[in-house]
């Protein structure tokens, strides 16, 4: 198809939004309880200790996931600071101690273990890669040490991991997948022709898209997967049939400007309509050279990168306290461009464990089951400084949070948000119920 | 009575090991746990490498045989770990079998790239079958599982003895193989093929049989990692698995029992050591391979020996 | 899309990957060749010339096209220098012999490796082509293609760059001193240092050469894929199975193996994923060394 079809322009007003919100957490029901401890509500804890609260920040520095953890430090030094210049938690002081974990499953375990014994943290933290997750949450569960992600994996709902494992600051994927379905279908098309990663993110991806789009009556035409190694990618796209109304692209990895820079040359200026996971572009600046067929097409952003007329005050606070300047790039270095999707997580996770350890009174170690507890009882959080991505709200009984959503419109070689998901588009049923298991 | 010093001596460092966990902290704790599942490996890969001298860049993928027979058991058909670890390494030993009866059709420089090229297709399978492996993600055993009887595995103290355990068991092992005919005949092979098959031996059955031990040391190690640690994944299968047990071989000292478990120390804590200075810390892994081929290809304890007139098997 | 188009689109495709794979394995070949040398580190040279490219391309101001040719003459006569060192330095100490340079080998490759990454960082980069135009092909029967049967005159660049560099490889090897010399050397190290050639010499001379031939191949496939340090895995592999198939030592072989290798990933892709095409062309060179390891092993470059 060649005409472009025009979006609706589907932005809701803040405080609607607000309100369906709260409603819709009081039909759930158990997120009843939840709401009578917003944050901030807590009364002001006199510091029993002196001693810094000690945060174990799990960092991809080195490995795939590198570009991430290079942003992910950066969102979380700043909000460290904020935090420590706003009075710390109880009084207390925190401090980042921060290990590579090489984006290495294997490591990552190694790393909470060193949290737990030789660093003494308090709570481990920041990992964004799922096999990291993964191989590192067990022994966080073992060590009884809570292990706060930023991943976005549907690991933690899917019920795979254990109790002490939370994600409360991030939208997983299978939310974000399902809230974009609707749009999809209802402003580009109904039959998708999906690109993704042969790995269990772009299984996610797949599965979850596939189902949600069936629902809105569309369907998956083809569903190409691509090795996690691949360093070149035209080969596969005449795989996208012809009578493709959209195509789907989520990339991750050090190939993805390649992966976007090839897919405009075989389209050429034409082709289907265009709906990518901004994963496929995180730390890439979208005028790079080769990616001017992006124009008109359409991104998931889980915050949008280019400051637009739908950007709060929140959110420039957040971005002037890491460095970002109003294009997403590191206001040092104009090339430096932020993987400004995922990291706000790093920030709103740590203000929720700030939040937790307030809530449940937290003086060290021995009361982290309680802080579990505090944090799986946090519900709503209300946009803020210290959620300055939106309001989200937080199933304790998964250890998930649900978010809104951004599609945002490639033009003028910017980024525009058009369309803002309520944060129920991406809810689904429970798949686990971490609060039976013993703490 | 003639003092059988060398076992007198590893049951002496088999006792200072269970000794160590009264004065360690748990970090050390848990790090000597890992580190003695490694040296498992690592001595095992000792009968090929140091003691037959054969040099495999594969053996990875036994390790994950192990690991994958332990915990594909126990996630798809619910083994209970106790039957796990044996399937564990029984997979590992039959893949050995398998590959050391093709790879050994060929010696030195070939040898080393077909059990590389064997190693590289397994790890490239477990991604290709990610369905099931759930390949570069991996997937997790749960900790109510990883138990034998009333014997939690994932509980630091019974960890250690686990590891611990594992490790002196396969230590006596190897010392009854090399002090066994069977060893110096091993060790003939590596002095000199052609004159051990001249004395009447043929080499192949006992070179396979130290690819099918060190094979099964490989499973146990990775099976046992599987349950204590709980996690499995393909990364375990990739070139890095492979590189690891002759690097703590080679700083060890090559043909040394204990060789295996002394680099695998001094490896786990200059690497732990090193990535406090720089993010780039395995270049310790690098410079210490080519110092170590460059000036001390006997490593820590074959130099020693070396001062000690040679009874250290 | 149609199968014609598509196959015609992986063949194009194929031939980038194929005329790149030449000359990288032919450095992998002709180091073993001459030096009977398994280089492990071949691939972290392929790297350093990525990032070197990068680094030399975004430190030159002015149009791309500089930058590029700037990345061309110095990534390569770099990357040669230091492979020459690291011979001089650890692999003629070890008087080449094959299974402890494989060890060194290894060693130099997480030297190279992790030190780009303390000199580069972690982050992959891009370098910009000298120049890119799409171009389309026409395709006749079905002639309602319209997007998709396409090539880039960056694309035929590479293609045509590398036959070109590879015929200077073989009229350097073939028609100079220097290629008599090292042919020489090839056949027996001992004559040739009989007949006063400074064997030492042409050794590391050789093996700068190789590392330089990756490196000038990374340089040309960077402005089409991205520079990182971690990249020198894939280039290694695929050299090794190139050198094997093609018959260790042999150049000839190693440009028909490329090609085979080459095009066939791009066509393979069409009917099968690249996953299982990975497995049995790994699967296919084990057999090849097992079940004739003599008749590869022992083949002779002319």
């Amino acid at each position: 198809m060649t005409d472009q079809a025009t979006p609706k322009a589907t932005e809701t007003p803040v405080d609607e939004n607000r309100r369906s919100l709260l409603k819709g957490a009081a039909a759930v029901g158990a997120f009843a309880a939840g709401t009578q401890m917003l944050p901030g509500m807590v009364p002001y804890i006199q510091a029993q200790s002196s001693e810094p609260i000690k945060i174990g920040f799990q960092v991809h520095k080195t490995g795939i996931g590198a570009a991430y953890g290079r942003w992910y430090d950066r969102t979380t030094r700043a909000a460290a600071k904020l935090i420590n210049e706003e009075g710390g938690i109880n009084g207390r002081e925190i401090e980042i101690v921060a290990e590579d974990d090489g984006t290495d499953p294997k490591r990552g375990a190694e790393v909470i273990e060193k949290f737990a014994t030789q660093h003494k943290t308090d709570v481990a933290f920041g990992t964004l890669f799922s096999h990291v997750v993964i191989g590192s949450s067990p022994r966080a569960g073992e060590l009884k040490m809570p292990y706060f992600v930023v991943s976005e994996g549907h690991h933690v709902a899917s019920g795979g991991l254990n109790r002490y494992t939370l994600q409360p600051g991030i939208t997983d994927v299978k939310s974000q997948v399902q809230s974009m379905a609707p749009w999809v279908a209802d402003n580009l098309g109904k039959k998708v022709t999906m690109i993704y990663p042969d790995f269990a993110f772009g299984h996610d991806h797949r599965d979850f898209f596939s189902e949600a789009i069936a629902k809105q009556g569309g369907e998956v035409v083809a569903k190409i997967a691509i090795p996690p190694t691949e360093k070149s990618f035209t080969k596969y796209f005449p795989q996208i049939p012809r009578d493709t109304d959209v195509l789907y692209h989520v990339m991750v990895g050090p190939a993805v400007l390649t992966f976007v820079k090839e897919l405009g040359e075989f389209f050429g200026g034409r082709g289907p309509e265009i709906f990518g996971f901004l994963d496929s572009l995180e730390a890439v600046d979208i005028n790079t050279p080769g990616l001017e067929f992006l124009n008109g097409s359409y991104f998931w952003e889980g915050n949008p990168r280019y400051t637009s007329d739908m950007s709060s005050e929140h959110d420039a606070f957040y971005r002037k306290a890491v460095g970002v300047d109003d294009t997403g790039a590191s206001v040092s270095d104009s090339k430096d461009i932020a993987t400004y999707s995922h990291m706000f997580g790093c920030w709103e996770t740590l203000h929720i464990i700030k939040a937790g350890m307030e809530a449940a009174d937290y003086s060290g170690p021995d009361d982290r089951a309680k802080l579990i507890e505090a944090v799986e009882n946090i519900g709503v959080m209300p946009h803020s400084r210290a959620h300055p991505q939106g309001d989200k709200l937080f199933n304790g009984r998964t250890h998930q949070s649900f978010g809104h959503q951004f599609i945002s419109k490639v033009e003028g070689g910017r980024l525009t948000p058009v369309h803002k998901t309520s944060i129920f588009d991406g809810y689904y049923p429970d798949e686990v119920d971490y609060t039976t298991q013993k703490l | 009575m003639r003092v059988d010093r060398a076992l007198i001596l590893h049951l002496a460092v088999i006792a200072l090991l269970f000794a160590m966990q009264y004065v360690m902290s748990p970090y050390h704790q848990g790090n000597l746990a890992r580190i003695l599942v490694l040296a498992t490996y690592a001595t095992g890969y000792n009968i090929l490498f140091g003691y037959t001298g054969l040099l495999s860049l594969g053996h990875a993928l036994f390790f994950a045989a192990g690991m994958y027979g332990a915990g594909m058991t126990m996630r798809y058909w619910d083994f209970p770990a106790i039957a796990a670890f044996p399937t564990g390494i029984i997979a590992a030993t039959a893949l050995a079998f398998l590959i050391g009866t093709l790879a050994l059709r060929t010696t030195g420089v070939a040898f080393m790239i077909v059990t590389l090229m064997f190693a590289q297709a397994g790890f490239l399978t477990l991604l290709y079958f990610n369905e099931y492996t759930r390949g570069d993600e991996g997937f997790v055993l749960p900790q109510a599982d990883r138990a034998i009887g009333m014997i939690d595995l994932s509980a630091d103290d019974t960890r250690f003895i686990a590891a611990w355990v594992i490790f002196s068991v396969g230590l006596l092992i190897a010392l009854a193989i090399v002090r066994s005919k069977a060893g110096r005949v091993l060790i003939a092979i590596r002095e000199n093929e052609e004159r051990t098959r001249m004395l009447g031996f043929n080499p192949f059955p006992y070179k396979l049989g130290a690819v099918v031990v060190s094979g099964a040391f490989a499973g146990a190690a990775g099976a046992a990692y599987a349950l204590l640690f709980g996690s499995v994944g393909a990364s375990f299968a990739s070139i890095q698995y492979s590189i690891e047990p002759l690097l703590f071989v080679l700083l060890g000292g090559a043909g040394v029992v204990l060789g295996p478990l002394v680099g695998s120390i001094l490896i786990f804590y200059l690497i732990d050591y090193a990535r406090e200075i720089t993010t780039a810390y395995l270049i310790v892994v690098g410079v210490a391979l080519v110092l170590l081929i460059l000036f001390a290809r006997k490593g820590v304890l074959g130099s020693i020996r070396r001062r000690t007139d040679g009874w250290l098997p | 899309m149609d199968l014609g188009p598509q196959l015609m689109l992986a063949s194009l495709d194929g031939a980038v990957g194929a005329a790149v794979l030449a000359l990288t394995a032919l450095g992998l070949s002709l180091v073993f060749g001459v030096m009977r040398v398994v280089n492990v580190a071949h691939g972290e040279f392929f790297m350093l010339g990525a990032m070197i490219a990068w680094f030399v391309a975004s430190n030159i101001a002015g149009h791309p096209a500089i930058g590029f040719v700037g990345a061309l003459i110095i990534a390569p006569l770099l990357v040669g220098a230091i492979a020459a060192s690291a011979d001089w330095l650890i692999l003629k100490r070890l008087d080449y012999e094959p299974e402890a340079t494989i060890v060194a080998t290894i060693g130099l490759l997480y030297i190279l490796q992790q030190g780009a990454l303390v000199t580069f960082g972690p982050v992959a980069q891009a370098v910009e082509a000298p120049f890119n135009h799409r171009i389309e092909i026409p395709w006749f029967e079905g002639s309602n293609v319209g997007w998709g049967l396409f090539t880039t005159s960056y694309k035929l660049f590479v293609i045509a760059a590398a036959i070109t560099i590879l015929l200077a490889v073989w009229l350097l090897l073939s028609r100079t001193k220097m290629g008599l010399v090292m042919r020489a050397t090839q056949l027996d190290r001992e004559t040739a240092q009989a007949f006063g050639i400074p064997v030492e010499k042409v050794y590391a001379l050789t093996f700068g050469f190789g590392a330089a031939l990756a490196a000038l191949s990374a340089v040309l496939i960077v402005p089409i894929q991205q520079a990182d340090y971690l990249m020198g895995g894939d280039p290694l592999l695929l050299s090794f199975i190139v050198v094997i198939i093609g018959g260790l030592g042999s150049l000839r072989g190693t440009l028909i193996a490329a090609l085979l290798i080459g095009m066939s990933d791009g066509i393979i892709s069409v009917f099968f994923t690249p996953t299982l095409a990975k497995i049995i062309a790994t699967l296919v060179v084990a057999m090849v060394l097992v079940f004739r390891p003599q008749g590869l092993f022992g083949a002779k470059a002319q």
